[in-house]
C-alpha cells in the first residue's frame, strides 16, 4: 500500500471526503444508539429537535457555540504553527479568574470601561499561560504537549483552592463559588429578552480578526511558514521562536476570552464546573473546521448543537448523553482521514 | 508525625510502590510506542477503557485475571486504530492520539451508563488481594514494601524485566528501536518498519490498558469517572524523565509514586492543617514538569519519533 498525491483535488473529492466522514461518525453513533435499544432515527430527531426545534433551543446552541468559537480559534490558531496548545482548558479558566476578580473589585469607572478593564486582564492572564510551556519549549526543548496538559489540572486546583480560600463568597452559603460580579460589569444580552449575550457577538469579531490575520498579515504568513517548516522558515529569515511566542500569546489570549465571555456574559460567577471541557472540545471543533477561522465559528455551533441536542434527548430517551462525546471523536478521526483522503490516493503495491 | 518517620516506614513504601504499578504498566506501553517511533497521546483514554473493560468484565461474573485478559484486549483493539491511522497512513499523531483519547473515554463512559443506568454509588468488585511473598516479604522495610504486593504489582515489575530484555537483547527489540531512530535502515534489512510500529503501538497500548485496569481490580474496587485523572499525561513525563530506558522509567515511576504517596501523608501532619490541600494534590503535576525540565537537555529522543515513514521516500 502507498499514498500518491493528487495534484489538483477536484472539488468533489475535497467535499466528497469530509462528508462521508461526517455521514459515517452519524452511521457509527447510530450503532451504539441501537446497542441502548433506542430507535437511531428518533434518537437523531430529539438531538435535533433539542439542538435547534424552537427559538428557546437555538439560543441555547449559540449560548454554547460561544466559549467554544474562542477555544476553537485558540486551538486552530495554534495549531496552524504546529505549536500543540492542549491548555486551552486552563487559559480559559484564568481568563474567567482574572474577569472575576477584576469585575467585583468596583472599579467605579463609567460606561463600559469595567468590561474593556476585565477583558484585557482575561487576555493578559490567558497569554501568560501559554507563554510559560512556549518558553520551555524554544529555550529547553521540552514538549509543550505535556506542559499543557498538566497545567490544565494545576491549574484547576489552582482555582479550587482560591475557591475555598480568598476568592470564596461569604453569601454562597459554603458552596465553592466565587462572588458575583458588579451590575455595571455584564456582558449585556444583544437583544432585551433573547437569552444571548455580547460574548457571542465578540466570537464572532475575533474570527473575523483571526481571519485577518491569517490572510493579511506577515504574522500570518510566517505563523503558516513555522507550521509548514520551521527549518525552511528560520533559513528564510523567519524568528521562528519568536513567531512562536507571538502565536502563544495570541491563542492563550483567545481561549481566556471564552471564560471571560462565560463569566461575564452567562454565569455571573466563577465555579469548578464553569467548563465542561471547552479547552479540550475546542481541539474537535478546530479540526472540524480544518483550522479555518471561519469555519471554526460553523463547527463551534454545530458541536453545540450535537452537546445541547444529547443534553435534552437523553432526557427523553434513554440513551446517555456521552454518545454525543463519541459522535464527535469519531468524527475528528474520520475527518482527519478524510482530509488525507482528498490529497492522496492509495495505491497497491 | 515527622517526615523521618514516615520515610522509615514500610507502609508508606507498600503505599509508593501501589500507586507506581499501574504508572509502571502505562509507562512501559508509552514507552515501546515512542520507542518504535511513535508518539501514543491515545494512553490517557486506553487506561480508562482499560480500567473499565477489566472492571466490568469482574462485574459480570468472570475471574481477576480474564479481565485483566479483557482490558489489555480493549487496550490492543484502540491500539490496533491508532496504529492504522497514524502508521500506514502517517496522520497527526497528536490530532489521532487525542481523538483515542476522546473515544476511548466516552465508549467507556457510554457503555458504563447503559450497564448501570442508575447506580448512586459505584458497584464494588472483589479486588486482587495482596500475595505475600515467604521470606522476602520479611526484609525490614523494602521488603515488606515490594514482596507483599498484588499480583498485577509483581506483573509490573515482570513487564520492565522483559520489555528491557526484548529491546535490548534480541534481534526484535534492535529492530524496534531502529524504527523509532532510523526507519530507512530497517527498510534495507528487509523488514517491515509498518509492521513493526503497529506492533509496538498494538502491545503498548495493551500495556496502558492494564494500567489502567490496575486501578479498578487491584488499588479500588470500583469504577468511578475521571478516575484515571491525568496519570495517562504523567506517564508521558515518565517516558521524558527516564530518558526512554525501561530501567530509569522504573525508577522515575518509583519515585514519583514516592512523592505521591508522600503528598498524602503529610496532608495528615500539622503542615497539611496549614497548606491547602490543594497545593499537595499539585504536587504531582509540578513535578511532572519539572521532571521534563530537568531531563529534556539530556534525553537522546528516538531520532524518528512522530516522523511517519513512507517507503521510497527519502
Amino acid at each position: 500500500m502507498r499514498l500518491e498525491p493528487v495534484a489538483n483535488p477536484s472539488i468533489a473529492r475535497s467535499l466528497g471526503f469530509p462528508a462521508a466522514a461526517l455521514l459515517l461518525s452519524v452511521v457509527v453513533a447510530s450503532g451504539l444508539v441501537l446497542l441502548a435499544g433506542a430507535n437511531p432515527f428518533a434518537t437523531l430527531g430529539l438531538i435535533l429537535k433539542g439542538a435547534v426545534g424552537s427559538k428557546f433551543a437555538a439560543l441555547e446552541t449559540l449560548n454554547r457555540a460561544t466559549p467554544l468559537i474562542f477555544t476553537g480559534l485558540a486551538v486552530a490558531v495554534a495549531f496552524r504553527a504546529k505549536l500543540w496548545n492542549i491548555g486551552a482548558e486552563a487559559q480559559f479558566y484564568i481568563g474567567a479568574l482574572m474577569t472575576v476578580v477584576f469585575g467585583t473589585s468596583a472599579l467605579g469607572l463609567p460606561g463600559p470601561q469595567p468590561l474593556v478593564v476585565m477583558g484585557f486582564a482575561a487576555i493578559v492572564g490567558g497569554a501568560v499561560m501559554l507563554l510559560g510551556p512556549v518558553i520551555l519549549k524554544t529555550r529547553f526543548g521540552v514538549d509543550e504537549v505535556v506542559t499543557t496538559l498538566l497545567l490544565n489540572f494545576i491549574v484547576l486546583l489552582f482555582i479550587s483552592l482560591l475557591l475555598e480560600g480568598p476568592l470564596k463568597d461569604p453569601m454562597g452559603m459554603g458552596w465553592p463559588k466565587s462572588p458575583r460580579l458588579d451590575p455595571d460589569a455584564r456582558l449585556p444580552r444583544i437583544v432585551t429578552g433573547l437569552r444571548l449575550h455580547w460574548g457571542f457577538a465578540l466570537a464572532l469579531i475575533c474570527a473575523g480578526a483571526v481571519w485577518v490575520i491569517e490572510k493579511r498579515t506577515t504574522l500570518g504568513y510566517e505563523i503558516r511558514a513555522v507550521g509548514q517548516n520551521p527549518r525552511a522558515a528560520r533559513f528564510a529569515g523567519i524568528p521562528v521562536n519568536f513567531v512562536l511566542v507571538k502565536t502563544a500569546l495570541l491563542s492563550g489570549g483567545l481561549a481566556a476570552l471564552a471564560g471571560f465571555s462565560e463569566v461575564a456574559g452567562l454565569k455571573g460567577s466563577l465555579t469548578l464546573d464553569l467548563s465542561p471541557g471547552f479547552g479540550y472540545t475546542g481541539i474537535i471543533v478546530a479540526m472540524l473546521a480544518l483550522l479555518h477561522p471561519v469555519g471554526v465559528v460553523v463547527s463551534a455551533i454545530f458541536v453545540a448543537g450535537i452537546f445541547v441536542g444529547a443534553d435534552s434527548m437523553s432526557r427523553a430517551a434513554n440513551v446517555p448523553t456521552y454518545i454525543a462525546d463519541i459522535l464527535l471523536a469519531t468524527a475528528l478521526l474520520l475527518m482527519v482521514f478524510a482530509i488525507l483522503l482528498t490529497r492522496y490516493r492509495i495505491v497497491k503495491g | 508525625m515527622d517526615i523521618v518517620d514516615i520515610l522509615l516506614s514500610a507502609s508508606f513504601w507498600a503505599a509508593a510502590v501501589r500507586i507506581a504499578s499501574p504508572l509502571i504498566f502505562a509507562t512501559m506501553g508509552e514507552l515501546i510506542c515512542e520507542r518504535a517511533g511513535i508518539l501514543n497521546l491515545g494512553i490517557e483514554g486506553i487506561m480508562v477503557i482499560g480500567a473499565f473493560a477489566g472492571w466490568m468484565t469482574v462485574y459480570m461474573g468472570f475471574g481477576l485475571w480474564s479481565g485483566v485478559c479483557v482490558a489489555m484486549a480493549s487496550g490492543m483493539l484502540f491500539g490496533l486504530l491508532h496504529g492504522t491511522l497514524t502508521v500506514p497512513f502517517g496522520l497527526s499523531q497528536h490530532v489521532v492520539g487525542l481523538g483515542i483519547t476522546l473515544l476511548a473515554t466516552s465508549s467507556a463512559y457510554y457503555i458504563y451508563r447503559l450497564a448501570l443506568p442508575a447506580v448512586s454509588s459505584p458497584p464494588r468488585i472483589v479486588p486482587f488481594k495482596p500475595f505475600e511473598i515467604p521470606v522476602l516479604s520479611q526484609i525490614p522495610i523494602f521488603g515488606q514494601a515490594i514482596f507483599n504486593q498484588t499480583p498485577l504489582t509483581y506483573l509490573a515489575f515482570g513487564v520492565v524485566v522483559i520489555t528491557a530484555f526484548v529491546l535490548y537483547r534480541t534481534p526484535l527489540g534492535l529492530a524496534l528501536r531502529s524504527a523509532g531512530d532510523n526507519p530507512a535502515a530497517v527498510e534495507a534489512q528487509g523488514l517491515s518498519v509498518t509492521a513493526l510500529r503497529m506492533g509496538a503501538v498494538i502491545v503498548g497500548s495493551g500495556l496502558m490498558a492494564v494500567g489502567g485496569a490496575f486501578l479498578t481490580m487491584s488499588a479500588f474496587d470500583s469504577f468511578f469517572f475521571e478516575m484515571v485523572n491525568g496519570r495517562g499525561w504523567i506517564c508521558i513525563a515518565l517516558v521524558v524523565f527516564g530518558a526512554w530506558r525501561p530501567g530509569k522509567a522504573l525508577l522515575g515511576a518509583l519515585l514519583f509514586a514516592a512523592f505521591d504517596a508522600l503528598q498524602i501523608r503529610l496532608q495528615q501532619t500539622e503542615l497539611g492543617a496549614l497548606v491547602p490541600y490543594q497545593v499537595f494534590l499539585m504536587i504531582p503535576y509540578v513535578l511532572s514538569i519539572l521532571a521534563l525540565i530537568l531531563m529534556s537537555r539530556r534525553a537522546e529522543v528516538p531520532a524518528a519519533l512522530m516522523i511517519p515513514y513512507n517507503r521510497g521516500e527519502r
